[in-house]
């Protein structure tokens, strides 16, 4: 008779479905879980350390490498700290264009969530259907501030410019003959808001393509459902926020109850779930598509109705202009503060917590008046998920702690930090 | 709001008098100071009680106030500050324990009142060295297996004491003193009072 013993299982920190640099001590009874000890920190690059030796500008695009899959929400929380210790009015048409990018932001950062779980449960389709459309949000954050993914777009103040009144278009190259670039170029003829409006009403029906694969897929159920259920009370005293709180059926959105910027102009519904498994967390985010869609398109009515300044005025936060800067003495003198020696905040503590697509991403900012921040922390929503890995995983089969990774939708860069 | 704030204040205050050093509201957010030795019941009153509700701590921190305005700090050096949310009344209060000792600093687990904190308080005890006592695993969380110190401390430089590299003589990878010089490039400055008129 062989003497029976748990296995001790190293699951990571190499595997594709551990979502980047997980290491996670699997202690095994058969094929059922009876510890999970997630091993984290291997992406740990000290941006809060980094950050108070940097001016508070310096720091910003380090909020890109935060959670680099949704970038410029990451962006929106640091900026909104800054804002309220500055006191610094935001002009009106710049919230509408960080209200849009953070939905925008939050499509892009689903649309892998939704791909990298089905990869990871078995469905392949999935993954194809999901950067098809990532192609043309990547496209728009490119168009507005060059790069495709960290994008520095958000400032203190504002953004740093107006959205551009042409889309970039292709070119017909060795692998793209002029028809094909002509259909490609189809929808890219007129600004950038006609480009992004013609994505809100195409976009539904992409959505239906997800759902018509997953939503009734046999298989797709049997390994979400009944899956990581946490009960509400258990996802409160967990730290969960976000679309992992929802779907346990606490009706909580930081949009609605806390708004910033121009949430509260806007019309939309939250999406709860019932039963609070990987399942109910997957309708969520499925219906958190639709409602940013219904966002975006809102934002786009009211930008192309209504021009103004992307940046507030105050130079001693925001630049002046390039040609302010050039024929005015006072606003040379601005220019070269502010990039010399940084803004000076105010001396005070704030925390700012803002629905990011993950859940609640929050900064909390001292400042004892210098042209770094004393002290920066920051508040990433995966943290308090993967450190509830251990109770939502007892229990289950190993294939099953797979789709709990995937539906906590786990980055690395923001648990790490 | 300001007067919802105030009445925030005023409900905290009257339930937790004997255990507060100060309370104040700043930027329209409320920051509590509570003494260490009565972190438990405050957190659990904070918690419990009706018309607070804070069920949800959504983040803590740890604080190293010792070169907080360039200036020496008098007073305890490390401190832990608690976010908390309330869902019921939606509203936020942040709650800051100093820990007396700042050679051996030392303040009570809070995991049995939110249990999201256990993972909070080994990252704090990583990067600062804060200890909780009857914490369940206070093992290190960010950093290196085997890393020596507390990044996070303000007299850790930026580039730390170590740099680890593969050594071809002895075909492992070994750790050496840095070989870095460190540097500023932007100096930090804080300005006088009535800067510029």
């Amino acid at each position: 008779m062989a003497d029976i013993r748990n296995y001790t299982l190293n699951f990571g920190p190499q595997h594709p479905a551990a979502h980047g640099v997980l290491r996670l001590v699997l202690e095994l009874d058969g094929e059922v879980v009876q510890r999970a000890d997630p091993h984290i920190g291997l992406l740990h690059r000290g941006t809060e350390k980094l950050a108070e030796s940097k001016t508070y500008l310096q720091s910003l695009p380090y909020m890109d490498r935060l959670d680099y899959v949704s970038m410029m929400c990451n962006e929106h929380a640091y900026c909104l700290a800054i804002e309220k210790l500055t006191g610094v009015d935001v002009p009106l048409r710049a919230q509408y264009i960080r209200v849009m990018f953070a939905e925008i932001t939050r499509i892009l950062n689903h649309l892998l969530w939704i791909g990298a779980h089905s990869i990871d449960i078995g469905a392949m389709t999935m993954f194809l259907y999901a950067f098809r459309e990532r192609e043309d949000l990547m496209d728009l954050y490119e168009a507005v501030s060059g790069a495709r993914l960290h994008a520095a777009y958000f400032r203190p103040g504002g953004v740093y410019r107006d959205l551009p009144d042409t889309m970039p278009q292709y070119t017909a190259s060795k692998i793209k003959n002029a028809r094909e670039v002509a259909r490609l170029n189809e929808n890219r003829q007129g600004t950038m808001l006609d480009f992004i409006e013609d994505f809100t009403r195409r976009f539904p029906a992409c959505i239906d393509e997800y759902e018509t694969l997953l939503t009734d897929n046999r298989i797709w159920k049997q390994r979400t459902v009944g899956i990581g259920v946490v009960s509400p009370e258990r996802a409160l005293q967990l730290g969960f926020t976000g679309p992992m709180l929802r779907g346990s059926g606490v009706a909580w959105d930081l949009r609605k109850t806390q708004p910033y910027d121009v949430y509260a102009e806007m019309d939309f519904d939250i999406p709860v779930g019932k039963t609070g498994d990987c399942y109910d967390r997957y309708l969520v985010r499925m219906e958190e598509f639709r409602q940013s869609n219904r966002i975006i398109a809102q934002c786009v009515k009211w930008l192309k109705a209504n021009p103004g300044p992307v940046i507030t005025e105050n130079h001693k936060v925001a630049p002046p202009s390039r040609e302010g800067m050039k024929t005015n003495m006072e606003e040379l003198i601005h220019h070269f503060k502010l990039f010399t020696e940084g803004m000076h905040v105010p001396e005070g503590e704030v925390y700012v917590g803002t629905e990011h697509p993950k859940g609640e991403f929050g900064i909390y900012m001292v400042s004892d008046g210098a042209n770094k921040p004393y002290r920066l922390k920051i508040r990433a929503p995966g943290y308090a998920h993967i450190a509830g890995l251990d109770e939502m995983a007892r229990g289950h089969m190993i294939a099953d702690v797979v789709a709990i990774i995937g539906t906590q939708d786990i980055v690395f860069g923001e648990i790490d930090r | 709001m300001a007067s919802k704030m105030e009445a925030l204040k005023s409900s905290v205050e009257s339930l937790l008098a004997p255990h507060i050093v100060h309370s104040t509201i700043a930027l329209d957010e409320l920051t509590v100071v509570c003494k260490s030795d009565c972190l438990v019941e405050v957190a659990t009153k904070l918690r419990d009680s009706a018309e607070l509700s804070f069920e949800q701590c959504i983040d803590m921190c740890g604080m190293d106030y010792s070169t907080y305005r360039d200036s020496p700090w008098d007073g305890p050096r490390f401190a832990a500050v608690y976010q908390l949310l309330s869902l019921k009344h939606n509203q936020r209060i942040r709650l800051r324990c100093f820990a007396e000792d700042d050679d051996f600093p030392v303040l009570p687990t809070l995991t049995g009142v939110w249990s999201c904190l256990n993972w909070y308080e080994r990252e704090a005890f990583d990067l600062f060295g804060l200890m909780f006592d009857q914490h369940p695993d206070l093992r290190r969380i960010l950093t290196d297996y085997g890393f020596v110190g507390h990044p996070f401390r303000k007299d850790f430089p930026v580039s730390g004491f170590v740099e680890m590299r593969y050594d071809a003589s002895q075909q492992r990878v070994i750790y050496q003193p840095v070989s870095i010089e460190p540097r500023e490039i932007t100096p930090r400055i804080i300005r006088e009072e009535n800067y510029g008129g």
